[in-house]
């Protein structure tokens, strides 16, 4: 069977096609650069996407601090990923990149923040 | 008054790109002036992944993009920072007066660099009717109020525009937990991008109109319901394709006005469809050595375009001030 999909990688969003066997991508068409391939792959065997948020801050200069799955998740678990985001309250400055919750729901991925807490005078 | 060989109006992308630029083609006396408390303008509330994936060959979210340029700036002494600035005049000669906290200040410039940004267009801009309740926002004024306050500013939302920001905002909005009704858009495709389109909609089952509008918004205090209705080829009504969603917020995502109210007073020539400056040359006014770079000079699809565009402005800004009176004040550094 063949799906159309569209690619996510790039604003470009090429629109590619995929023959599909047994759940497994054999063949793609359409795409502009080789990340639209690995990405059609990944969206018929095991869709990913980056997470963002932003979690509670106390006793710092923002309400709250952006922060970002630093590599993409199963899509399936986007929803409990943000129950659990949501229970997170930071209280200690925190730098771009800086990790937040460590192996982020077990998945091998870690939530960091993304904006400095140092960069904004109270 | 003082007086300064470049002043730049803006800290955003637009703004810092375009200092940065400047120092590096030559000028040393360089004053940036931002309204907010920090820089990084409109990028500190777009959370979402997607900038840099040209720029800097990577993927990162809009505060991580500002940072970029943040940390390079700060590292530039001859580039002064001046925060909670807001510039209140701007005249042909090009000098400029600014408030900010206990200070009202003029400087006279050799060259301006306005990186201003946009504001959104509104309901009232949008021809919505029906009665204005609380609960109807500009979808940025909505991405600002979740993602720098950390306020939910409603629980049922209905989108009108399916630009990126009310894309995005549709799935900011599911993300945190209200219920997304629909997005509507009068147009027959969308207007963003299909990246948005697949993980902001298709991700999430959110219906998506096309080629409807919202005929009436109802209400009394808060938002209670929305009349939508399918248009044809000229956008008007069809008959009995009317019907009501209930819903507490509205958001409205049609479009940005480029900010360049300054400019106007001092005199440029702005084509009043854009609200953009008329210009033969990138960045170029119809004042020598008042250049406008980034989302002021022309509304970009992504924040990557702002930066070449503002590089550019940059170095027009050091050529123009080499070519007047006595060239910039430098130490001889190339």
């Amino acid at each position: 069977m063949t799906k159309k999909l569209t690619c996510i990688e790039c604003p470009v969003g090429c629109a590619l096609s995929v023959d599909i066997e047994n759940c497994k991508a054999i063949s793609i068409s359409g795409h502009k650069c080789p990340k639209g391939e690995k990405y059609a792959i990944s969206e018929i065997e095991n869709p990913l996407r980056i997470l963002t948020s932003v979690v509670l801050c106390e006793n710092l200069p923002l309400e709250v601090i952006p922060v970002r799955t630093d590599k993409a998740i199963p899509k399936a678990k986007i929803m409990e990923a943000m129950s659990e985001i949501k229970k997170i309250k930071i209280s200690k400055p925190v730098a771009v990149g800086e990790v937040v919750v460590k192996n982020f729901l077990g998945l091998s991925v870690n939530l960091i923040a993304t904006r400095d807490t140092a960069e904004i005078s109270a | 008054m003082i007086e300064k060989d470049l002043v730049v109006v803006g800290g955003g992308p637009a703004g810092m790109a375009a200092a940065i630029s400047a120092f590096e083609a030559g000028v040393e006396d360089i004053l940036l002036l931002e309204r907010d408390q920090y820089l990084g303008g409109i990028l500190n509330q777009c959370i979402h992944t997607g900038f840099g994936i040209d720029y800097f060959k990577e993927v990162l979210t809009g505060p991580e993009y500002a940072d970029r340029f943040v940390k390079k700036i700060r590292s530039i002494s001859q580039i002064e920072i001046s925060l909670r600035t807001f510039v209140v005049r701007l005249t042909r000669d090009k000098v400029l007066t600014y408030l900010k906290p206990g200070v009202m200040q003029e400087i006279k410039a050799k060259a301006i660099i306005m990186a201003t940004g946009c504001r959104e267009k509104t309901r009232e801009m949008a021809h919505i009717a029906g009665t204005r309740p609380a609960g109807i926002f500009s979808a940025g004024l909505a991405q600002k109020l979740i993602n720098i306050e950390g306020l939910l500013p409603g629980n049922e939302v209905v989108i009108v525009g399916s630009g990126d920001i009310g894309l995005i905002m549709a799935r900011r909005f599911l993300l945190e937990g209200a219920k997304v009704k629909a997005v509507v858009e009068i147009q027959k495709k969308t207007r963003g991008l299909m990246r948005n389109v697949v993980q902001c909609i298709e991700d999430f089952d959110i219906p998506l109109y096309f080629s409807h509008k919202i005929s009436k918004i109802y209400g009394k205090d808060r938002v209670e319901a929305v009349d939508v209705v399918k248009v044809d080829d000229n956008f008007n009504e069809i008959a009995d394709s009317k019907f009501r969603i209930d819903c507490d917020t509205v958001l409205v995502s049609v479009g940005l006005i480029p900010e360049n109210e300054l400019i106007e007073m001092a005199g440029v020539l702005i084509d009043k469809k854009t609200n953009s400056p008329v210009s033969k040359e990138v960045n170029k006014t119809s004042i020598p050595g008042l250049f406008v770079c980034g989302n002021s000079f022309k509304v970009y699809d992504v924040v990557d375009s702002v930066s070449r565009d503002s590089v550019l402005a940059g170095r027009l800004a050091a050529e123009y001030i080499k070519s007047v009176c006595n060239g910039p004040k430098d130490s001889g550094r190339r």
